[in-house]
């Protein structure tokens, strides 16, 4: 029941963001992430934050369900800040707290640090808000083909990535199921010592083990029994389609980050 | 011990997108020493109801009394692991349980955490393997080397071995084949006798609600559908009919014969042969009479 | 695949083992099994009965004897044609649900024989339509019940075009009515298109439905016929460990109380119709 919020936090939608190809989504996250590393002023890291929540607005996902979605990352970055302010002694001292000088470069590093980490979890999240995890398979495997050359098993990557994901939520009911069966049996999974605690997660972990290897050893069977011999002649259902939507987003891109060049120092 | 379940509501994760009323102003009661059958279809509050029996799961509104203990939304025992000690439940496959490296120690598993004295461990063991059938030999194996139909036996004498006052039993027999369904529903009705337990039984299978059972509880969409002694529910067929539910097989037989026949024999839980001879009497009579 | 003789199935003196220091599951088991029936192989578990179902697609292979499928030998080299006619439907729901909706998993047995897109659409919409689960297209498995993925499953079999479609113990996890939904979508199906149809299973009354029945007892064809026949040797099945239809339990109880009925019933209809006959008689 709870297993949709697992599920990568997919919100469904039919925004201009949602129906880019996941190829074209993941290749542009990609190239955001080296060239936010580019910005070093303060009029380039403007134009990249607004761009970022221009792209955000537009998936017309409430800002609030992304906000919240970034809750466990904020810490991150308030733990980044606070690093860079106490190593970092370049520029003048602006304060003293607790008789602990503040330099000026420390804000300015600890902020502009901070901000590219926050674009770039801002950005990456924006990519599982609007594409379902399958379509993240499909585009990793199909932007992964060229490896195929080298001998890596790219399809076998991929299948074993979508049947993961189909078994997340089926995991989830059974870990509930077999600690639900095992605090009847007087397991305590919330007090005691540390020890205990550790040892009280043995009977959960054995039983999972061997029922996940259990369905694997059925799935397999039953894949095996429809006809699966591997990625060798078969054909796909799911199809990825470069369309004018992508060109034009990956134009707009280009023509943000050559924007921001102009902008740097 | 009693139990009683007053104007019970449960909601899974309120106040979310998710939100679920899985029981709705729910109000039952089970005497101590009773045998209660619970029966509806899958979704319809069974298995919500069975983990408010050993606070797994407190109402969201109303309330439950199992014994001394009552829970409410607010208030939980302070003494949970004694309530989960007196009440013990068998879940749906319960193999999926196990965990232990042998047999002995997976069932010492339950009284261990309750804390039971070792000695009296070693003697809960032998008792309650002996209770499920199995041979003490197989006390140092691997309980995977087990047959499934053995492994479900290990999972209930581990439950069985904490020695508590109420037994729920969640389709215990579910996949097993009709020997071996029967075995077990044997044991459990002998156990339910001898230690003057209070049974509570959630099952499919209308036979056995027929069989074993004082009461029957008929679920549906988390509220109470039907409740009473096994001739009250059973006799509101299309009532039950309505919810797809079915009657007790012997019961449509003994119907039909007397519809077809103009009989007008009644079904108390007499053997077939009983009733072959109640049949066989019946025909006879109606010759005469032509 | 050539159908080279009448018979869906045919078993010549098969053993098998899963190791050589492990006991036979299966002893010399013979048997034929004819096209568009319905077949029950049915015994307690651990019979070997799951291990014939597996044998007939090439999961396994037998370590002596021959399997035939419509007359070709299932060995290693035939194994991807024989699974182009031999569809199958395991216990667990979860287990065999491939993909991460209703629309993907069916595709799965597409997509690994090469079928071209567009039919691949067609074919997904018309066996789900078949099924009845043609509104949950895009349905994730967990949002699904028992019956609902079986059905699925029964599916995404369906979509090769199989002739021999293989329940091994298919409904046995599901409650009443998710086992009815699923007899009732096999039927449909079987007469549709002409399907034979095996059936594994412990439930009585899946067995006296069927045209013919195989009884497993430790790895051996222990007796077959017709339900009618199985039935009528009482003490034989109890010994098995299996069950007797109550009503054919019952009219075997009112013999032995002087009644002489004509026939062994199997179904309601038949018990009323035999005492009626009995009853005008006397």
């Amino acid at each position: 029941m709870n297993s949709a919020f697992i599920i990568g936090q997919y919100i469904p939608g039919e925004s201009f963001i949602h129906r880019l190809d996941p190829r074209t989504k993941i290749s542009l996250i990609f190239f955001f992430v080296i060239f936010v590393f580019f910005a070093n002023s303060v009029l380039s890291y403007a134009l990249l934050t607004i761009f970022s929540f221009l792209v955000a607005l537009s998936t017309k996902i409430k800002p609030s369900f992304i906000i919240k979605g970034l809750t466990p990352v904020w810490f991150l970055i308030i733990f980044t800040f606070t690093i860079h302010l106490i190593v970092t002694q370049e520029g003048e001292v602006l304060y003293r707290i607790l008789g602990f000088p503040i330099y000026s470069g420390a804000l300015i590093q600890g902020f502009s640090i901070s901000l590219r980490f926050f674009l770039l979890i801002l950005f990456t999240s924006l990519l599982t808000l609007t594409t379902t995890p399958i379509e993240i398979t499909d585009a990793i495997e199909s932007l992964l083909n060229p490896l195929k050359k080298i001998r890596l098993p790219v399809h076998e990557l991929a299948l074993m990535m979508s049947i993961s994901l189909r078994f997340i939520p089926t995991l989830m009911q059974e870990t509930d199921k077999i600690s639900k069966a095992q605090a009847s049996r007087g397991v305590d999974f919330r007090s005691g010592s540390l020890k205990s605690r550790v040892e009280a997660v043995i009977p959960l972990l054995v039983p999972l083990f061997i029922s996940a290897f259990k369905r694997a050893e059925e799935l397999a069977m039953a894949m095996e029994a429809r006809g699966y011999r591997g990625g060798e002649g078969r054909t796909k259902l799911r199809e990825l389609k470069i369309r004018k939507l992508d060109y034009l987003a990956m134009i707009l891109f280009s023509l943000v980050i050559a924007g921001m060049f102009l902008l740097r120092k | 011990m009693d139990i009683s379940f007053e104007n019970v509501d449960y909601i899974y994760q309120p106040n979310s997108p998710f939100q679920f009323q899985a029981l709705k102003n729910l109000s039952f009661e089970i005497k101590s020493g009773e045998f209660v059958a619970i029966v509806g279809h899958t979704g319809s509050g069974k298995s919500t109801v069975i983990q408010h029996l050993n606070g797994l799961l407190r109402p969201t509104h109303g309330k439950t009394k199992i014994g001394d203990f009552t829970l409410t939304s607010d208030h939980k025992p302070k003494d949970m692991k004694s309530l989960r000690e007196q009440v013990g439940i068998v879940f749906q496959y319960p193999e999926h349980q196990l965990f232990e490296e042998t047999v002995e120690k997976d069932i010492s598993f339950g009284p261990a955490n309750f804390g039971v004295a070792t000695e009296q461990i070693k003697e809960r063991v032998k008792t309650s393997i002996e209770a499920v059938g199995i041979s003490t030999d197989l006390l140092n194996r691997s309980p995977f080397e087990l047959s499934g139909g053995q492994m479900r036996r290990v999972a209930i004498a581990g439950v069985l071995a904490v020695e508590p006052k109420v037994l729920v039993l969640d389709e215990p027999t579910a996949g097993l084949d009709p020997k071996g369904r029967k075995e077990i529903m044997n044991m459990f009705y002998r156990l339910h006798k001898e230690k003057g337990l209070t049974t509570i039984l959630v099952t499919h299978h209308m036979e056995d609600a027929l069989k074993f059972s004082d009461k029957v509880i008929v679920l549906e969409k988390g509220t109470k559908y039907l409740e009473g002694s096994v001739q009250e529910v059973f006799s509101n067929q299309a009532r039950l009919n309505k919810v797809q539910l079915d009657i007790p097989e012997i019961l449509t037989v003994v119907k039909e014969i007397n519809n077809r026949f103009g009989l007008s024999i009644d079904y108390q839980g007499q053997s077939l042969d009983e009733l072959a001879v109640q049949v066989s009497v019946g025909l006879k009579g109606l010759k005469k009479h032509e | 695949m050539k159908y080279m003789n009448n018979y869906a199935v045919e078993f010549n003196n098969v053993s098998f083992r899963y190791h050589e220091d492990e006991p036979w599951i299966l002893k010399d088991v013979s048997f034929k099994i004819e096209a568009n029936k319905t077949t029950a192989i049915i015994g307690h578990n651990g019979s070997g009965k799951s291990t014939i179902a597996k044998l007939m697609n090439g999961l396994l292979l037998p370590e002596h004897g021959q399997i035939y499928i419509y007359g070709t030998r299932v060995e290693e080299e035939s194994i991807w044609d024989i699974r182009r006619e031999v569809g199958m439907v395991f216990q667990n729901p979860d287990n065999q649900f491939v993909g991460t909706t209703v629309k993907d998993d069916v595709a799965f047995g597409l997509e690994n024989r090469g079928i071209p897109r567009l039919d691949m659409q067609k074919r997904i919409d018309e066996t789900l339509k078949a099924v009845g689960m043609i509104d949950y297209l895009l349905h994730e498995p967990y949002r699904l019940s028992g019956g609902q993925k079986q059905r699925v499953a029964i599916a995404s079999v369906m979509a090769i075009t199989p002739s021999i479609l293989i329940l091994d113990e298919a409904t046995s996890m599901l409650d009443p009515l998710g086992r009815k939904e699923i007899l009732e979508t096999v039927q449909h199906l079987r007469k549709k298109d002409n399907l034979s149809l095996i059936m594994i299973s412990h439930e009585v009354n899946e067995m006296i439905k069927a045209d013919y029945v195989i009884v497993m007892e430790d790895g051996k064809v222990s007796i077959e016929g017709t339900p009618k026949t199985i039935f009528s040797s009482e003490d034989r099945v109890k010994e098995v460990g299996l069950d007797i239809p109550l009503v054919t339990e019952f009219a075997l109880s009112l013999k032995r109380h002087g009644m002489e009925l004509e026939s062994n019933p199997l179904t309601h209809e038949e018990l009323l119709e035999t005492l009626w006959t009995y009853h005008l008689k006397t």
